[in-house]
C-alpha cells in the first residue's frame, strides 16, 4: 500500500497557560510565543505509519502538510524517522485556513499523489483542536473512515484496526483505499531518527507545491471556508485554593475529608 | 428543524438531556421545532417526546455493525428528510467522528466541541476551546445546515415538557461493506466517569501502575469512578476511556480529586463542570492549584495511603 500522513506544526503544547496570549488583532497567537512543532497526535499517526512499513503492510509513506513555508520542519522531522517522501503545500503566512479549505489543499494533494490507498490523520491538531481535517478529507474522497485508532495490521487484503469507543475498545475492518484518524497511545510514540537518518533527511528533496498548482487559486480557497472566528480570548481561571495542612499526613486526609462534609460536598461516613 | 441525535439506547443520558435542553432554547429563538433520533434504540427516542421533541425516530437495525458509516448515512438521510437547520451531537468519541463527516455530506458546516452558543437576529455564534483549552473562541458557521457537537457539562439540560410522542421506524441503511465491526469489549472494571459523584485522577505523579491500583481502592471506599490525566493513560498505568480532558472525557462530579496532575489546559478542559477540585500535588507551582477550590501540597502517593487509611479507621 502507498500510505499517506497528513501533518501540521503547531505552537508548543505544552506552553504554560501564564505565558499564553492571543495577538488581538491576528486573533492568533503572536509569534514570539516559542518555535511551532509537529503536532502529538500528527506524531502518532506518523508513527502508526511507520509501524505499518515495518510490517510490510504499507511499502510506501508519503508525509504531506499543508501550511506556510516555516512548517517544513515536521516534513524533516518525517524523513528523519524514514517516511519515504515528503510534500509541502505552501500557503501563505497570512493565511489563517479553516478546515474546510485545509482539507482542500491535502485532497487536491493528495489526487496528484501516486494513487494512496491508506491516509493517516492525527485526531485533531492541538491549536484550533477541530479534530475535522481528516474526516473531511475522507468524505471529499468518498473513502471510508475510522476515528481514534490506535493500532492496525494489514489482514486478507484489510486493516484491522483498535479505535476507543465512549465505552468500549472496538476492532474493525476496513477495506482500502481508507482514512485512519490516529489518537494517542503508549505503543504510538513516534521513535527517534538515527544520527545518520538526520543527515539523509537533510539531503532529500522536499517537493514543494503551491495551491495554485492543485488549482487551487485564492478564489476557490475563499469559497472552500465554512468557519469564521469572531473572537478569541484567554479565559481568567484562577481561584482562591484553600490549602489544607496537618500534622501528619493522616490528619491532613481527615481535614480534607471534614472540609469536604463542611461544603456539603461529600459524606463523612466515619 | 433542530435535530438531536445521540446513542443512547434505552433512556436518556445527561448528555441527551444536555443536547435536548440545548435544542429548545436554540428552536425558540429560531422558532424551530425539535426532532430526536436515537441511533440505538427506542427507549430513548421514546422518553425525548417528554423533553420538547415534536417527533422521535429510531432506527431498526444494527447501526453500530459498520462503525461509523452507518450513522453517519442514517444521519445525513433522516436530517435531509428534516430539512434540519442545525444537528446537535455528544462531543463524544462517535460525535467527534459522525460531526464532521454529517455536515460534509449535507453541504454543511461542523462545529467540533462547543460549550457555548448565543442566537441573536438568527445568526448563531458558537464558543469552543482551542489551544488545548488555553483560550476560548467564537466561530460562526458560512452555511448551512450546522452539525454540531456539544460537550458534555456545558449546557443546561432539557426541563420535562410535552407530552409521550410516537416513535417513527427509520430503515437501517445498507452498508457496502466497506467497515466491519469485528469485536466490542467493554472495559473490565470501573463505574462510568460521566455520571460520577465523586472522581479520583491520577497523573504522572502518580509514578506507576500500582499508585493506579490505590486509587481504584480509594474509588471504591468513595464510592467513585477513577480517572487520569493525558500522561497518565500515555504511560499505560489506565486505559484510554478513562482519560478525562479535552481529548478524554468531560466529567462534572461534586468532588474530583486530582493526584499527581499537574493540571496541563487539556486537562482542565475536561474538568470545567467539576463543583469542587481537590489538588494533591508536591510542586505547589503546578496550575492545578489554579482551579482547586482545596489544595494539599505532598507527595501525592503518601497522601493518597494516608486518605485510605483515614476512610478505612
Amino acid at each position: 500500500m502507498h500510505a499517506v500522513v497528513l501533518l501540521k506544526q503547531i505552537l508548543d503544547w505544552e506552553l504554560p497557560p501564564q505565558r499564553f496570549r492571543i495577538d488581538p488583532a491576528t486573533k492568533t497567537p503572536p509569534g514570539d510565543l516559542g518555535p511551532k512543532l509537529l503536532g502529538p497526535f500528527e506524531q502518532n499517526a506518523l508513527e502508526l505509519g511507520l509501524q505499518l512499513k515495518a510490517s510490510g503492510a504499507v511499502e510506501r509513506l508519503t508525509a504531506l502538510l499543508a501550511g506556510p513555508a516555516d512548517a517544513g520542519e515536521a516534513l524533516r522531522k518525517a524523513l528523519a524517522v524514514r517516511a519515504d517522501e515528503a510534500v509541502h503545500v505552501e500557503t501563505e503566512t497570512t493565511d489563517a485556513l479553516d478546515p474546510s479549505q485545509t482539507a482542500d489543499l491535502l485532497v487536491a494533494a493528495i489526487r496528484r499523489l501516486d494513487a494512496p490507498d491508506l491516509v493517516l490523520a492525527g485526531r485533531q491538531a492541538g491549536d484550533w483542536d477541530h479534530g475535522q481535517v481528516g474526516y473531511l478529507v475522507a468524505e471529499r474522497l468518498g473513502w471510508p473512515a475510522v476515528g481514534l485508532v490506535w493500532r492496525a495490521e494489514l489482514v486478507d487484503g484489510r486493516l484491522h484496526v483498535w479505535r476507543t469507543g465512549p465505552s468500549s475498545t472496538d476492532r474493525l475492518a476496513v477495506r482500502p483505499p481508507a482514512l485512519l484518524s490516529v489518537t494517542s497511545h503508549t505503543d504510538l510514540r513516534l521513535r527517534m531518527g538515527s544520527v545518520m537518518d538526520m543527515m539523509a533527511a537533510n539531503r532529500k528533496q522536499i517537493a514543494r507545491w503551491t495551491p495554485a498548482d492543485l488549482g487551487l487559486g485564492s478564489d476557490e480557497l475563499a469559497a472552500a471556508r465554512r468557519l469564521e472566528v469572531t473572537d478569541v480570548l484567554v479565559p481568567e481561571v484562577e481561584r482562591d485554593c484553600e490549602l489544607i495542612e496537618g500534622e501528619s499526613a493522616s490528619e491532613t486526609a481527615a481535614r480534607v475529608l471534614d472540609r469536604l462534609a463542611e461544603l456539603k460536598l461529600l459524606e463523612r461516613r466515619t | 428543524m433542530i435535530l438531536v441525535a445521540t446513542w443512547d439506547a434505552d433512556e436518556l443520558g445527561r448528555a441527551g438531556l444536555e443536547l435536548l435542553g440545548a435544542a429548545a432554547r436554540l428552536g425558540a429563538e429560531l422558532g424551530e421545532e425539535v426532532a430526536f433520533v436515537s441511533l440505538a434504540g427506542e427507549g430513548a427516542a421514546s422518553a425525548a417526546g417528554g423533553y420538547g421533541a415534536a417527533r422521535v425516530f429510531a432506527f431498526d437495525g444494527d447501526l453500530t455493525a459498520s462503525g461509523c458509516e452507518g450513522w453517519v448515512a442514517g444521519l445525513a438521510a433522516i436530517a435531509r428528510d428534516l430539512e434540519a437547520r442545525i444537528v446537535l451531537l455528544p462531543a463524544d468519541e462517535l460525535g467527534g467522528e459522525a460531526g464532521p463527516r454529517l455536515a460534509e455530506r449535507l453541504g454543511g458546516t461542523a462545529v467540533s466541541h462547543a460549550v457555548g452558543l448565543h442566537a441573536a437576529d438568527g445568526s448563531l455564534a458558537w464558543t469552543r476551546p482551542v489551544f488545548g483549552g488555553k483560550a476560548l473562541a467564537t466561530v460562526t458557521a458560512v452555511a448551512e445546515p450546522v452539525v454540531a457537537t456539544l460537550r458534555r457539562g456545558s449546557f443546561e439540560p432539557a426541563e420535562p415538557h410535552g407530552g409521550p410522542v410516537a416513535v417513527e421506524t427509520l430503515p437501517a441503511p445498507a452498508s457496502d461493506g466497506a467497515v466491519e465491526l469485528l469485536s466490542s469489549e467493554a472495559p473490565a472494571s470501573g463505574a462510568a466517569l460521566e455520571d460520577a459523584q465523586v472522581i479520583v485522577s491520577g497523573g504522572a505523579g502518580v509514578g506507576d501502575g500500582e499508585g493506579f491500583a490505590q486509587l481504584e481502592e480509594l474509588a471504591e471506599l468513595l464510592g467513585g469512578a477513577v480517572g487520569a490525566s493525558l500522561a497518565a493513560v500515555d504511560n499505560g498505568w489506565a486505559p484510554p476511556e478513562r482519560q478525562v480532558g479535552l481529548t478524554g472525557k468531560s466529567v462534572s462530579p461534586d468532588v474530583y480529586f486530582a493526584f499527581g496532575i499537574s493540571g496541563a489546559s487539556q486537562h482542565l478542559a475536561g474538568i470545567g463542570g467539576a463543583k469542587a477540585v481537590v489538588a494533591v500535588n508536591s510542586d505547589p507551582d503546578a496550575p492545578i492549584y489554579r482551579v482547586a477550590r482545596l489544595g494539599v501540597v505532598m507527595d501525592c502517593r503518601e497522601f493518597l495511603s494516608a486518605l485510605i487509611g483515614e476512610l478505612r479507621r
